[in-house]
């Protein structure tokens, strides 16, 4: 129904504990959001649909 | 009829029992993001008061301010929603759109019935008045199975005028069921500025495929003047073939419906604590904060404001600023619980307690989002 949400900056966070990835963070449609990595989530949602479709590429973590 | 039997007729109907109203936040009284919202109308999506958002479609120059407004011309009324055009779009693309928006959880509408026989008539109603006549288009957008959409037109002036639309309840059985579920079951719209795409057919009147360009026909546009205003309230969604009187709810029923799909804290001291937490290593702090509500519509993300440095770590006597925007950890959060990162440089004593706070920011502020 709506057309993609604006997507930048999108870098993946670590889990301080285990070094593994744990959210992407994130400029989404203009703020700032830390995203888990939870498939029911809205926004992880729609950063896996534009990563499969070539449009977003989420950088490793420091 | 005699008046005991209309009684029974309204209560068979559903129509006479409270919690009736589909929509949350209808009366624009919850608005957790703020209160003034400028440089609206880019692409996307963008939320105002409580479950309320517009979508921007199509790259439209136009621009907008949204605010939640004290009202005093409206009898039990006290907010409105008011848009207020700041940069005029006259030359409308054919793919532009401007809509405010509210979702409906799917699992909210299993009692309408949709898909079967026993389908239920629904009345959309709400309050509106402009800067000036102009005609829109409020649109009931069927989310799951079948695409469906209904539009109809309705004309704003200067004055409030209270809205009702019976939604047709032809083909309400045909077009599929809404699944149960936490996802989007229908679109509440009120289309305001729409370009050719979206209007360029006959409008749907009942029932039928949302084809794109049947949805808005007869739309005028919100950003054809700097002078065009559009006031909204008492927004409601309900069970029936006739409009009840506006249902207003105790604040707090209606905090506690919103707190379900965003939830925000801090954003009101410098030094905001936002919750306890204990020392991971030398660098962060962990902290869980739960959901006032109980669960969240799904496992939320997690929204900041400003930099880093405006998020700090209270350890030993001492604030230690953030190095990293705080973030959301994916191990151990869920919709009821939601364990947060904060991270400094190197000088926290692993296993201590600490508090995750602003840093002598009255404006940072941590919001956990699941919105549909």
């Amino acid at each position: 129904m709506f057309t993609p949400a604006t997507i930048t900056n999108a870098k993946y966070g670590l889990d301080p504990i285990t070094g593994e990835n744990t959210c992407i963070n994130c400029a989404f449609n203009g703020s700032h959001l830390s995203v888990p990595l939870a498939a029911g989530n809205t926004e992880y949602i729609e950063i896996m649909r534009q990563v499969a479709a070539g449009e977003l590429t989420i950088a490793d973590a420091d | 009829m005699s008046k005991a039997a209309e009684l029974a007729a309204l209560i068979g109907s559903g129509q006479a029992q409270g919690d009736r109203n589909l929509i949350i936040n209808g009366a624009q009284k919850v608005s957790q993001r703020g209160t003034s919202f400028t440089g609206q109308g880019a692409n996307g999506s963008a939320f105002f008061t409580d479950r309320w958002y517009c979508f921007s479609g199509g790259s439209s120059a136009g621009r907008f301010t949204a605010t939640q407004e004290t009202i005093t011309d409206l009898a039990g009324f006290t907010s409105a929603l008011k848009l207020d055009c700041t940069t005029a779009d006259t030359s409308i693309g054919a793919d532009e759109q401007l809509s405010l928006i509210q979702s409906i959880e799917a699992q909210n509408l299993q009692s309408l019935g949709f898909g079967t026989s026993g389908a239920k008539p629904l009345v959309f109603s709400f309050y509106a008045k402009a800067n000036a006549n102009k005609t829109y288009v409020a649109e009931l957008y069927k989310n799951d199975t079948t695409l469906s959409s209904q539009s109809h037109t309705f004309a704003v002036t200067t004055s409030w005028q209270r809205f009702e639309i019976p939604i047709n309840n032809t083909n309400a059985s045909s077009i599929g069921t809404i699944v149960n579920d936490n996802g989007v079951g229908f679109y509440w719209l009120i289309n305001l500025h729409a370009g050719s795409n979206l209007t360029s057919g006959t409008i749907n009147s009942t029932w039928l495929a949302a084809t794109q360009a049947n949805r808005m026909p007869g739309c005028g546009s919100f950003f054809s003047s700097t002078d065009n205003t559009f006031f909204m309230t008492g927004a409601s969604l309900e069970i029936g073939e006739v409009a009840t009187p506006f249902e207003h709810e105790d604040i707090g029923t209606t905090l506690a419906k919103c707190l379900r799909y965003y939830y925000r804290i801090g954003g009101a001291s410098a030094y905001h604590r936002y919750g306890v937490g204990s020392c991971q290593g030398t660098n962060s702090c962990g902290t869980v904060i739960y959901s006032p509500v109980g669960e969240m519509r799904d496992v939320p993300s997690l929204e900041t404001t400003g930099t880093a440095s405006d998020y700090g770590i209270y350890e030993a006597d001492g604030v230690n600023a953030c190095t990293s925007i705080p973030a959301l950890n994916s191990a151990g959060t869920n919709s009821k619980q939601f364990n947060t990162t904060f991270t400094s440089s190197g000088n926290l004593a692993s296993g201590n307690a600490a508090e995750a706070l602003a840093n002598n920011n009255a404006d940072a502020f941590l919001a956990f989002k699941a919105e549909s």
